[in-house]
């Protein structure tokens, strides 16, 4: 028997010499022909692309953490809506988004500058995949996956807000609407280089484009959706536990690891000093929103709690997304910690409201989204505040009422609320027929 | 005294324990249970395969009762627990030989309360 296995595996090291030798020596004939330029090419692409499955992982930290704020019985749903939502908005954003948000041209509509579209599909044309596409920062594929990931964390945010009572369908249909077509024409205002990146608005990775695209839909759907049986009951807010802080954290740390791409990659570069400040100025502005949050929370609510720290620190990433590259370091600090207090106060008043978000997303990414947009124009003194304040307002009216509409025609066609039954069930068995937790005895009756 | 065993569907606690509330019954003990009836189970299936689920959660209710609350008590779970549907539950009434409070040392009527 050793000897068989001795035979194969000298066979094996022959065989591979014999497919590496070649290679070895066009390696060396092509090293002499390539440039410092090309050289930096791969490397400013090469960092595109580690951002790129950075930004992928926030999708397991969004899994994880709305899994862990809600219950249970629900657990296979979150799971299925994070799951179905990041493939149907890479796909769409294939399909058109990446066209709408980056139509190359603008047509007259509204004055030039508010929309355009490249076509259908994503074809990387004559120098795609060359250095000439970006000068040498990246190939348009990066460019489209970079991308894609981020339109694909925009509508996700929305499924953590109408948790544990919509229905499936239709919140698969609204946001992949919403992913697929407000998204990225949104997008092209700014980054598409619109009418609002002309006048001056500055959003460095997202706090408007992404978060309170995504939080815009958010509220929407938590007014139109109302909230879980049993939150407000006679004029008193009940609390709905999470069922597992463990999950929770995890989901945070994951999105807090994936942030470094998320704002490390909109250097759209490997720039060692941009991508190096960025990395302080988010990580910073996250560590400050952790202490701005306990801070808050412990003094507010006598214990502190650990998911509103939690929130905190996604709030201080949030903040610090629309300037991570144009802040000082002392200023991501205070924009962090004062994102934190924020997150603490707006769960605290939109549960007063009576409007039911069992993960804070409107409070994360809406309310920090747009204290973030703020905040660059307020610490950053080449960056008009009221330029700032335009584009969170041309962003509100649009994104707001679409959302808006979008859930109101559901609500009127098919439905997008469970019914009582279910809800209390859980959802995991009215739609999916199965359970998260199958052999635990999970008992819930509430 | 007498013992009232109640075993209820679990989303139909809150109904039950308002409906207590409101016949004046506040003491209450209650536990997570599996249980089958007439209900049969419900379909579960994974990747592709069906599964069998025939314990289904229940919830049981205990509650020790003066014979005078007797009556309202067992009306106020039937009020809140049944929908006409199979599944409902039943509720058993027991006898109690006796009843200690154990902070005062209380016996009989005045421990149940």
């Amino acid at each position: 028997m050793r000897t068989k296995w001795k035979i194969f595996g000298g066979l094996a090291v022959v065989m591979l010499a014999m497919l590496v030798a070649p290679g070895a020596f066009a390696q060396e004939e092509e090293a002499a022909a390539l440039t410092p330029a090309d050289v930096l090419f791969t490397v400013n692409n090469t960092w595109m692309l580690v951002a790129t499955f950075l930004v992928f992982i926030m999708h397991l930290g969004f899994a994880c953490l709305e899994v862990g704020l809600t219950r249970a019985k629900n657990t296979v749903n979150i799971l299925f809506k994070n799951t179905a939502i990041v493939a149907i908005g890479i796909l769409t954003y294939a399909a058109v988004g990446f066209n709408l948000m980056y139509p190359g041209e603008f047509s007259d509509l509204l004055g030039g500058g508010v929309f355009g579209f490249a076509g259908f599909g994503v074809d990387p044309g004559a120098d795609g995949q060359t250095i000439a596409y970006a000068d040498g920062a990246y190939t348009y594929w990066t460019d489209f996956i970079f991308q894609a990931m981020f339109a694909a964390t925009a509508a996700t945010i929305i499924s953590g807000a109408v948790a544990e009572r919509i229905k499936l369908l239709p919140f698969l249909l609204i946001t992949s609407v919403y992913v697929a077509l407000v998204y990225p024409w949104l997008g092209s205002w700014k980054w598409g280089t619109g009418w609002l990146d002309a006048k001056g608005f500055y959003d460095f990775a997202g706090s408007t484009l992404v978060h309170s695209v995504g939080g815009w839909g958010a509220l929407a759907g938590v007014i139109v959706l109302g909230p879980r049986l049993g939150k407000y009951v006679n004029g008193k807010i009940n609390g709905i536990s999470g069922h597992s802080m463990p999950l929770a954290t995890i989901g945070v740390f994951l999105l807090w690891l994936g942030w470094f791409g998320f704002n490390g990659g909109s250097v759209l570069s490997a720039d060692p000093n941009l991508v190096s400040l960025v990395f302080v100025t988010t990580t910073l502005a996250a560590a400050a929103g952790v202490v701005g949050a306990m801070i808050s929370t412990w003094v507010i609510q006598k214990k502190p709690d650990l998911s509103m720290v939690l929130n905190g620190s996604l709030a201080g990433l949030v903040g610090i997304t629309a300037g991570a590259d144009s802040v000082t370091v002392m200023s991501s600090v205070i924009i962090g910690l004062v994102a934190g207090v924020l997150v603490v106060a707006a769960v605290l008043l939109i549960d007063k409201a009576k409007l039911d978000d069992p993960v804070g997303a409107i409070s994360v990414h809406l309310v920090c989204g747009i204290w973030g947009t703020l905040a660059v124009g307020i610490f950053n003194a080449d960056i008009n505040v009221g330029v700032q304040a335009l584009g969170v307002l041309a962003y509100a009216a649009v994104a707001f009422p679409a959302a808006l509409v979008l859930f109101l025609i559901a609500k009127v066609t098919i439905g997008i609320r469970v019914s009582e039954k279910e809800e209390i069930g859980g959802l995991d068995v009215g739609e999916h027929g199965m359970e998260a937790y199958s052999g635990f005895q999970i008992f819930t009756s509430q | 005294m007498k013992l009232i065993i109640a075993y209820i569907q679990p989303e139909r606690l809150n109904a039950v324990k308002q409906a207590l509330f409101e016949a004046d019954v506040t003491k209450m003990s209650v536990t997570n249970a599996l249980g089958c009836g007439a209900q049969g189970g419900f379909h579960e299936s994974y990747r592709g395969a069906d599964i069998e689920v025939n314990l289904l959660k229940k919830v049981r209710i205990e509650i020790a009762i003066n014979e005078d609350f007797q009556q309202n008590a067992v009306d106020a779970i039937i009020k809140g627990a049944k929908t006409g549907s199979i599944g409902d539950g039943k509720i058993f009434v027991l006898d109690l030989a006796d009843c200690i409070r154990i902070r005062t040392g209380e016996l009989g009527r005045e421990a149940v309360g």
